[in-house]
């Protein structure tokens, strides 16, 4: 199969389940709507998403442009239906990549982040899924105060690791977006809610920093 | 009239439907990618490799779900933030949805919620309020794909770096996020101290790869790093807390 129509189907394929994905998603609501029939007032649902949707239609927005570089194609239809992007399937693919020895740019880059994803999404459901069938047991164990620091640090566990050999590899580009982040959140400590949103504001710094030293022929 | 209950069955098996779909999905997916990895002369083992640490690097973050769903639970029961938590959300947005919604119906968060209008109300909340991301996704990933394939085509070498810059960019957010804190004295470091610390055994696995010849550990080294920094941040929050 050459690259083309490798790349087609996954396009083919992937609007077909994004479809399906973004039909069953809206159908839960009306689902319960109709079985309980019980319809909201259109009022609280507008109170409701004004109170949530100018950030995350923002956030959402953004997050589109800025993973699906990172995730390839078949990565991003798929790791946007599932979710947790940032926390579970960006550092999942990027690690897959890295450990692979492929790069991003390249279609093995985007079938081993394809797989990384997958197998990602399939282990999270399960998990989840196991968890809350045996609740009983786990509870106490998942809210025990001895266990709480470790999932309190899930994210500075992740971006140490995943930052050292990045960084590592290309530290000339990212002493300049580590230090104006730095100096961010020193600054403005309540950023740290919306660090999401400042993802995009590190790309474009790094992004600026790194075309600045490849003009100069320092990368 | 059926009578509600955040944990009635009907939620459970409209729950298990989207499950379902989602585990179809990463299947579906997961096949053709490895049947492809197989054209492009990847080997076997890397894939394995690749499905194994991606397995066991999801293990701890899910667990980390599974609290969220936990948190949930206590006022929107079982099923609805399982079904959110599993398709498309993540807790940072699900819990905030949650709260507006209910803000704007007097609705007290602490309780379980018996009235099925304010459920009905959250859930539909819960789906619109993250659902443009998706649109995009379906309508517009072929162009944003192009637009890199375009950038690729025209400079290769800057191509990469550009790509590298979305990484150091992501990673540079997070890092810095870890100094918010640092005002608060000692406690506050301890997110940076846990960051070091997973860096550190990344980086004593990157040398026992390379010098050692340890090359399994490579699949490896990100959630172990992960695991050991998790672990880790118990007894450092115990002396820095």
């Amino acid at each position: 199969m050459k690259n083309r129509d490798y790349m087609d189907s996954v396009h083919f394929y992937g609007r077909i389940w994004v479809a399906t994905g973004i039909l069953l998603m809206l159908l839960t609501p009306v689902a319960i709507c109709v079985y309980y029939n019980a319809w909201p007032q259109l009022q609280h649902v507008f109170k409701g998403l004004l109170g949530v949707a100018p950030i995350f239609w923002t956030v959402g927005i953004i997050e589109v442009f800025t993973y699906a570089p990172m995730l390839g194609t078949g990565g991003t239809y798929l790791g946007f239906i599932t979710g947790n992007v940032t926390s579970l399937k960006v550092p999942a693919a990027l690690n897959a990549m890295s450990a692979a020895d492929v790069k991003a740019s390249s279609e093995q880059g985007e079938v081993i982040s394809t797989i990384a994803i997958a197998s990602s999404s399939i282990v999270t459901t399960i998990v989840i899924a196991l968890g809350v069938l045996m609740l009983g047991y786990l509870q106490p164990l998942l809210e025990s105060p001895v266990l709480a620091p470790a999932f309190d640090n899930i994210l500075p566990s992740l971006f140490g690791g995943l930052g050292v050999v990045y960084i590592s590899k290309n530290w000339k580009i990212a002493i300049t977006p580590l230090v104006f982040m730095i100096v961010l959140f020193l600054l403005v400590p309540s950023l740290a809610s919306s660090v999401g949103i400042l993802v995009p504001v590190g790309a474009l710094v790094a992004i600026g920093a790194a075309r600045i030293l490849y003009k100069k022929g320092k990368v | 009239m059926n009578t509600f209950n955040v944990n009635s069955p009907f939620l459970y098996g409209v729950t298990a439907v989207v499950i379902v779909y989602v585990l179809a999905q990463s299947l579906f997916f997961l096949i053709r990618a490895a049947k492809r990895a197989g054209e492009l002369g990847i080997s076997s083992s890397v894939v394995k490799k690749t499905i194994l640490s991606s397995a066991l690097f999801s293990i701890a973050p899910a667990a980390a779900i599974l609290l969220g769903v936990i948190t949930l639970s206590k006022f929107l029961g079982l099923p609805l933030p399982w079904l959110r938590l599993s398709v498309l959300g993540a807790l940072t947005y699900e819990l905030p949805a949650a709260e507006a919604t209910a803000i704007a119906m007097n609705v007290d968060t602490t309780m379980t919620l018996v009235d099925a209008k304010a459920f009905a109300s959250i859930a539909w909340v819960m789906t619109l309020g993250i659902i443009p991301g998706i649109f995009l996704v379906l309508f517009g990933l072929k162009k944003i794909q192009s637009g890199i394939v375009s950038i690729k085509s025209k400079d290769a070498k800057w191509g990469e770096l550009f790509l590298s810059g979305l990484f150091l960019g992501m990673i540079s957010a997070f890092m810095g996020m870890l100094f918010s804190d640092v005002r608060l004295g000692v406690p506050g470091f301890i997110p940076i101290v846990v960051a070091l610390i997973s860096a550190v055994i990344m980086a004593i696995c990157g040398l026992l790869i390379k010098k050692c010849n340890i090359a399994w550990l490579e699949q490896y080294a990100l959630p172990l790093s992960m695991l050991g920094a998790m672990a880790a941040s118990i007894p450092v929050t115990a002396l820095m807390g």
